[in-house]
């Protein structure tokens, strides 16, 4: 399962390919929406180690608005539940995410990324 | 007791393609339980796992800090072992995230010195350099054992990137078997990145002398 929590610390590998290789571009997706346990002590120790603006445009690429372009100071619960449901319960079970930078196309089956490299793009 | 994951859900079919536990899962699930307290009070916000296979050993971290208290993150080179994985995190009510990945390579960038639990069951059986090699080309069940020379051609290149990977509070969970010279893993991890290593559990298997190495800052 892809959900954006994970899509925000994807970045593409490919040999030679160092910058603006983050974030990778959702194309052709197809996406579940699953109820996940809500922890905010989770979500408060989670949020230094994303990245604001791309899980805004992941969530924006995906159709969810509720998010604000600036990371608010205040964590209070109705934001939290926002970044929850943002981070947690959005699955992208089929499609692909495209380098922005090479183009490389990592395709999504089953919720599952194929993240493999051919032989000669490994770095 | 925390209680071993359920696998039942895995056949004989899944078995071909992908490791079924064995003792040497086992003395790392028992290592784990052994430092359950700590994993709890430590709060890892990203566990990850390199070669989860059937996703047990993902699972059981889980259920030690909490479905909800942290990011399961699982990278195998093997498709297979990622769809079990997350099969076994279903089962056993854990998010697991399998990445179908080499090594951590895609979550390189992004998990700089980030990674608080990170765990590696590795192929360690010796065998021919060329043999380790092609069986993670192969990315199939051969993948999961042949560790080339001295078993440690597929450990070393994690071993590379673990001051890379590791948080400031992190530890890091390696399986390794007497061949593979344990007091010389430490030692190199000791002197070339000021790791402290600790043998944390060691047992006498079916043929194998079993070692459960715990690497921290």
């Amino acid at each position: 399962m892809v959900r954006l929590i994970t899509h925000n610390l994807l970045a593409c590998h490919a040999k030679g390919c160092t910058s603006n290789n983050f974030p990778l571009q959702f194309k052709d997706i197809q996406v579940e929406l699953r109820e996940a346990e809500f922890n905010s002590d989770f979500l408060r120790g989670f949020l230094p180690r994303i990245e604001w603006a791309a899980l805004v445009d992941a969530s924006r690429q995906l159709g969810d608005t509720s998010l604000p372009a600036e990371q608010p100071e205040m964590l209070d619960d109705d934001f939290l539940q926002k970044l929850h449901h943002v981070l947690l319960e959005i699955h992208v079970e089929e499609g692909a995410m495209i380098c922005p930078n090479c183009h490389h196309v990592y395709p999504i089956s089953n919720g599952i990324p194929n993240m493999l490299l051919a032989e000669h793009e490994i770095g | 007791m925390i209680p071993t994951p359920d696998l039942s859900h895995l056949a004989r079919e899944d078995y071909q393609h992908v490791y079924e536990p064995a003792e040497d899962t086992f003395i790392l699930l028992d290592a784990l339980e052994q430092d359950a307290e700590e994993l709890q009070k430590m709060k890892p916000s990203i566990c990850l796992e390199i070669g989860p296979g059937s996703g047990c050993v993902s699972s059981f971290v889980g259920s030690i800090v909490g479905a909800s208290a942290s990011l399961y993150l699982s990278c195998d080179i093997n498709s297979r072992a990622c769809h079990c994985t997350k099969r076994t995190g279903d089962q056993n009510k854990i998010p697991l995230e399998p990445i179908n990945s080499s090594l951590a390579g895609p979550l390189a960038l992004r998990l700089r010195r980030a990674v608080d639990v990170l765990l590696f069951n590795p192929p360690y059986v010796p065998t021919h350099a060329n043999e380790a090699g092609d069986a993670q080309c192969g990315a199939d069940i051969a993948g999961s054992w042949a560790g080339g020379a001295d078993g440690m051609q597929v450990t070393n290149v994690l071993l590379e990137q673990v001051d890379e990977l590791l948080s400031p509070v992190g530890r890091f969970y390696l399986v390794a078997v007497k061949q593979n010279d344990v007091p010389g893993i430490c030692q190199r991890m000791t002197r070339e990145y000021g790791f402290r290593c600790e043998v944390t559990l060691q047992r006498r298997a079916g043929g194998e002398h079993l070692f459960v190495i715990r690497i921290s800052r």
